[in-house]
């Protein structure tokens, strides 16, 4: 236990004696927190919109007014032809272009029938399903004024009956992204930093030549590796108390669940990433090679982690894999806890697992660690 | 088993794959022995060397240090052994007295004893005013002679020295002898590479390693004699030139 303490003692020293590392610990996954929580968004928004009037009229008008009206469109410009419009696409001008066709007015008054022709600049595919949406509303609505504009006093009897639907948003009745994201940067931020540190550290030592000095010592593996990587366990916790500082006093992301359910998580969860590094720098020479393997599990486990992109719309084999990714846990339980204050029963499956991955990442860590080559 | 014979070697081998980087060494060292090892670059004495400090797993032979196998009690020899590596391997983030605060702390030694081992170090080395100096501001020969007292810390039976003196200067090189002597007085067999021919003819018994094998086994004057060379850097050009 003293040797243990003997090595932590030294781990901090030298930690906090770096002053090139210090920064980049502790500020820069803060900035990251609060530019990414801002920038990261789905919201769709700021549209460049442009239409086609071939009609004229007051109809056409209105139906161009309701667009401008919108908070998701910019109306940019009224193209006198298709070709244009069509050119303006490709230059990237413009976003989303409706079509207003010849007689549209007389058309719906005659017929009570009419279509508009809506082109969407789909590269971005989910922000052209989004923006598809925000033009259905917009049209439908602007239908239901007419309709009313249209009806004889007569035809009140056979009205259609409208169905509207009224949602309400549970745990985030806003909408709001950045309580969504909050959670889910905090995750990730607590995650590189300790991946990226415990992974170097030893390779640091394999380089600088310390770590043969330290394998010749009667140290006990477990010894070193548990004195090694406690700082490393600190520092997480740290993080994640910083950053729930941030989300409330910037972002006033809800905290409706148990502070102690997540530090208990989250303890669990940060042996599973030193395992995970210390098990990359027993297989690596340099701290470049550990960086490298370290950043490229990391784009995979964030990229598969549902912080992003919901894991229910990934293909099924891929659903199969996020099972092995402890980050989406993490995730999981930090948006269930924080926003829904889910209780200690509820992330049970969560913290079971993690904690079978903690308990196999160390294993094999400790195993891979070698004194005697 | 003979107990002054604190090292025992028999047939010790090393392979890497195809090659043989050990060849079948077989020698004994006595108790309070300076025993010199040896060898051009390559020759096979740091690969040795790890495998009698416990670091390296040998293909095949025999060796007991400080009365423990290799194969089966490295962990056993190494509360019994010092190492001081040809890379200079404290850390230069840490003072000359958390160095020595940790190394002694990891060997186990107690909290009172690390405090009189420092004051008595730092004495010794004339480190005085810089105790509480990081390490890697001193000068490379203050390091050295630091690195093979902290190697010395826990009054290991055996001290082995990879190239202690490279690129140090000469007035270091004489006092880090001096040290040597001193240690080897005290009972503790000292176990050094060298590539310093005059630093040869200190030691008690001389071995010369040519790709991989024992090529000679002496002291220094009668390995003079043999090979009818006026110093140890004759006797090594004649031998690693084959």
């Amino acid at each position: 236990m003293k040797i243990i303490l003997y090595i932590i003692q030294k781990e901090f020293k030298q930690i906090f004696r770096n002053k090139g590392m210090l920064p980049i610990i502790f500020v820069l996954p803060l900035l990251q927190l609060v530019i990414l929580s801002n920038a990261a968004t789905f919201e769709v928004k700021n549209i460049k919109f442009g239409y086609i009037d071939n009609d004229h009229t007051s109809t056409s008008r209105t139906l161009v007014e309701k667009f401008n009206a919108s908070t998701y469109f910019d109306v940019l410009t009224d193209f006198p032809s298709e070709g244009l419009a069509s050119s303006s696409m490709l230059n990237g001008e413009v976003d989303v272009v409706l079509e207003i066709p010849q007689y549209f007015e007389r058309d719906l008054q005659k017929e009570k029938y009419n279509s508009l022709g809506i082109t969407i600049n789909a590269i971005d595919g989910a922000a052209a399903g989004v923006e598809n949406v925000y033009v259905t509303q917009i049209v439908q609505n602007f239908n239901q004024n007419l309709k009313v504009d249209l009806l004889q006093v007569s035809d009140k009897q056979i009205q259609p009956i409208t169905i509207e639907t009224i949602p309400l948003f549970w745990y985030n009745e806003t909408l709001n992204y950045k309580t969504f994201m909050v959670p889910g940067i905090l995750v990730l931020l607590v995650t590189m930093i300790t991946l990226f540190l415990s992974g170097m550290n030893i390779v640091r030592e394999k380089e600088i030549g310390t770590l043969e000095q330290i394998n010749v010592t009667p140290i006990k593996k477990s010894q070193f590796i548990i004195g090694k990587l406690f700082p490393f366990w600190v520092i997480g916790i740290g993080l994640l108390t910083i950053g729930l500082i941030i989300a409330k006093l910037i972002f006033d992301v809800p905290m409706v669940g148990s502070l102690v359910l997540m530090y208990f998580y989250t303890s669990i969860y940060i042996l599973v990433i030193l395992g995970i590094g210390l098990f990359i720098s027993n297989f690596t020479d340099t701290q470049q090679q550990a960086m490298f393997i370290a950043w490229f599990f990391t784009v995979i486990f964030i990229l598969m982690s549902g912080l992003f992109t919901p894991i229910e719309s990934m293909p099924e084999w891929a659903q199969i894999l996020t099972e092995f990714n402890p980050i989406k846990y993490f995730v999981e339980v930090m948006r269930m806890v924080m926003l829904k204050g889910s209780s200690f029963i509820d992330v049970l499956p969560q913290i079971i697992k993690t904690f079978l991955f903690a308990f196999i990442m160390n294993g094999l860590a400790v195993w891979s660690y070698k004194k005697t080559t | 088993m003979n107990h002054n014979k604190v090292i025992q070697v028999e047939g010790l081998t090393k392979m890497f794959g195809d090659f043989t980087a050990v060849n079948a060494i077989t020698f004994d060292i006595e108790k309070g022995e300076i025993f010199g090892f040896l060898g051009a670059n390559g020759a096979g004495k740091t690969t040795a060397m790890k495998m009698l400090i416990g670091i390296s797993n040998p293909t095949s032979g025999k060796a007991n240090v400080a009365g423990f196998n290799v194969f089966t009690n490295a962990e056993d020899i190494k509360k019994n052994i010092g190492y001081m590596s040809q890379k200079f391997a404290l850390y230069d983030d840490l003072t000359v007295k958390e160095n020595i605060t940790f190394f002694g702390g990891i060997y186990g030694l107690s909290i009172k004893r690390i405090k009189e081992k420092s004051e008595i170090l730092i004495q010794e080395l004339g480190l005085e005013k810089v105790a509480n100096t990081l390490v890697g501001s001193l000068p490379l020969g203050w390091k050295q002679k630091l690195s093979f007292s902290v190697s010395l810390i826990h009054d290991p039976k055996i001290v082995f020295l990879d190239e202690p003196t490279g690129g140090v200067d000469p007035i270091t090189r004489r006092q880090f002898w001096e040290m040597i002597y001193k240690a080897a007085n005290q009972g503790t067999t000292v176990f050094v590479t060298t590539h310093y021919m005059d630093e040869a003819e200190y030691c008690d018994r001389v071995s010369i390693m040519v790709n991989g094998k024992i090529e000679a086994l002496d002291t220094p004057k009668k390995l003079k004699e043999k090979f009818k060379a006026a110093n140890m850097n004759d006797v090594f050009l004649k031998l690693a030139r084959g």
